[in-house]
């Protein structure tokens, strides 16, 4: 059967332009996901150095967790895992960061490979986010390698 | 236009629009509905919202303008967005307005002090569209006050530019917006305006699980006005808006947006209220994809 389109209608040519764009966001290799661990390192000294406000609020991890159901957790996975479209952030590249260089990530995101700008949610909110991800520690597995949880 | 054909135009906003919102999903939505900040779409999320603008008019019939907006991250520093339009006059008619295509380009990649966000966008719409997206050149009460007859057989082909400015400081969010519009139909350039200024109502967010949470709501204000065009660029036969705004993110993933603007000089509506509904589809690229044989 021979499709006939009209190409001359602009509203055509957008609608084919959008579907075209419907492409998933292409999958994550290693080399990636190792990319994404990267960009923490690249977090400035001062950044680095922020403590958490929120270190000894004993209910930032409740807040946190809940924070991250809402925002988080349908790339990073439910516990934080990773999936395909987002990395592990129970790795040892993450748990042993300093919460300063978790934060800088969250508020600059790294748009160039899909990790949003977070920084439209409150400071507050975000060192939430941190506290409730370094609570999580390494996966059983990967405990040797991690070393002792720090929290 | 018919009983029948006004439930269709509704039907088909109404369609899109319920279409997709039975997906979970999780939105973050500015409470502006002209002014833009710098945070774009997340990458391969669909948000579709259904926003609604009531107007009076002094010499006329008050209308009820209605857009749906399908909005898609495409990359983490680019979004685009599809607006479908219509509007109802009272007393006269309903009729579709037209379509626009719009782009937002982050051209920096970390955050900064002030963000700079790049918009472009297509409009193909008639005379008759009053959905005051933005207001730019000599835009005023007095162009709504023909029937939707006359208004709809202009039609109108534009390019819109903005450039967007936003910065986030301790909770607060200020935008400005300034807008260039060329109708391509040898018109001159028109400008605008739109300054925003918001704050979530918390900035801690509560260790429980609600719907009225103060951290769940924006609150603001935005203005937004004419700068006139090339050829008299200035105040002089413009009109102007001083609008608060007020958003409710609820947790389950939809967002509701009210707004009572109000007109500041005589070229103005004296009233808009706005109000509008969006739902984020998290991940709606990647369920295209499999529908088409992608991504596995």
């Amino acid at each position: 059967m021979k499709l006939r389109t009209n190409l001359a209608s602009p509203l055509c040519v957008i609608v084919a332009t959008l579907l075209a764009l419907l492409q998933p966001v292409s999958g994550q290799n290693q080399s990636r996901k190792n990319a994404t661990y990267a960009e923490l390192a690249k977090a400035p000294e001062k950044a680095r150095a922020k403590k958490n406000p929120l270190e000894n609020d004993p209910e930032a991890v409740v807040a946190g967790r809940i924070l991250f159901e809402q925002h988080c957790a349908e790339c990073h996975g439910e516990t934080a895992e990773g999936r395909k479209k987002a990395p592990s952030l129970r790795v040892p590249e993450v748990q042993n960061a300093e919460p300063g260089a978790i934060f800088w990530l969250l508020t600059n995101g790294v748009s160039r490979r899909g990790m949003p700008v977070w920084s439209k949610l409150p400071e507050a909110q975000r060192w939430q986010i941190v506290k409730f991800l370094k609570s999580l520690g390494t996966p059983p597995a990967n405990n040797s390698a991690a070393g002792p949880n720090s929290f | 236009m018919s009983v029948t054909s006004r439930v269709l135009v509704l039907g088909v906003f109404g369609l899109i629009f319920g279409l997709f919102a039975s997906s979970k999903a999780q939105s973050q939505e500015r409470p502006y509905f002209v002014t833009y900040d710098h945070y774009l779409e997340e990458p391969g999320n669909l948000e579709i919202e259904y926003s609604s603008t009531f107007g009076t008019q002094r010499q006329g019939n008050d209308f009820h303008a209605f857009w749906t907006e399908l909005e898609y991250g495409v990359k983490g520093w680019w979004t685009t967005e599809f607006y479908l339009s219509g509007q109802t006059t009272f007393n006269d008619s309903t009729v579709f307005t037209g379509f626009r295509w719009e782009n937002r380009f982050r051209p920096l990649a970390r955050e900064h002090f002030i963000n700079p966000v790049l918009y472009v966008e297509y409009e193909h719409i008639n005379g008759a569209d009053k959905i005051m997206k933005e207001v730019e050149g000599h835009d005023g009460e007095a162009d709504f006050g023909e029937p939707n007859a006359i208004l709809r057989s202009e039609h109108k082909n534009e390019l819109e530019l903005k450039l967007i400015l936003s910065s986030t400081f301790k909770g607060w969010n200020i935008s400005q917006n300034t807008i260039a519009v060329k109708n391509l139909s040898n018109e001159p350039w028109e400008f605008g305006y739109a300054i925003g200024v918001g704050r979530p109502l918390a900035l801690k967010a509560a260790a429980r699980k609600c719907q009225f949470c103060p951290q769940n709501f924006v609150a603001g204000v935005e203005m937004y006005g004419g700068l006139g065009d090339r050829y008299d660029f200035g105040l002089r036969d413009t009109s102007h808006y001083v609008a608060p705004v007020m958003a409710w993110n609820l947790p389950s993933g939809w967002t509701l947006k009210v707004s009572p603007g109000f007109g500041l000089n005589d070229n103005s509506h004296k009233f808009l209220l706005r109000w509008g509904v969006a739902r984020e589809i998290s991940g709606f690229g990647s369920m295209v994809g499999k529908l088409f044989g992608r991504g596995k």
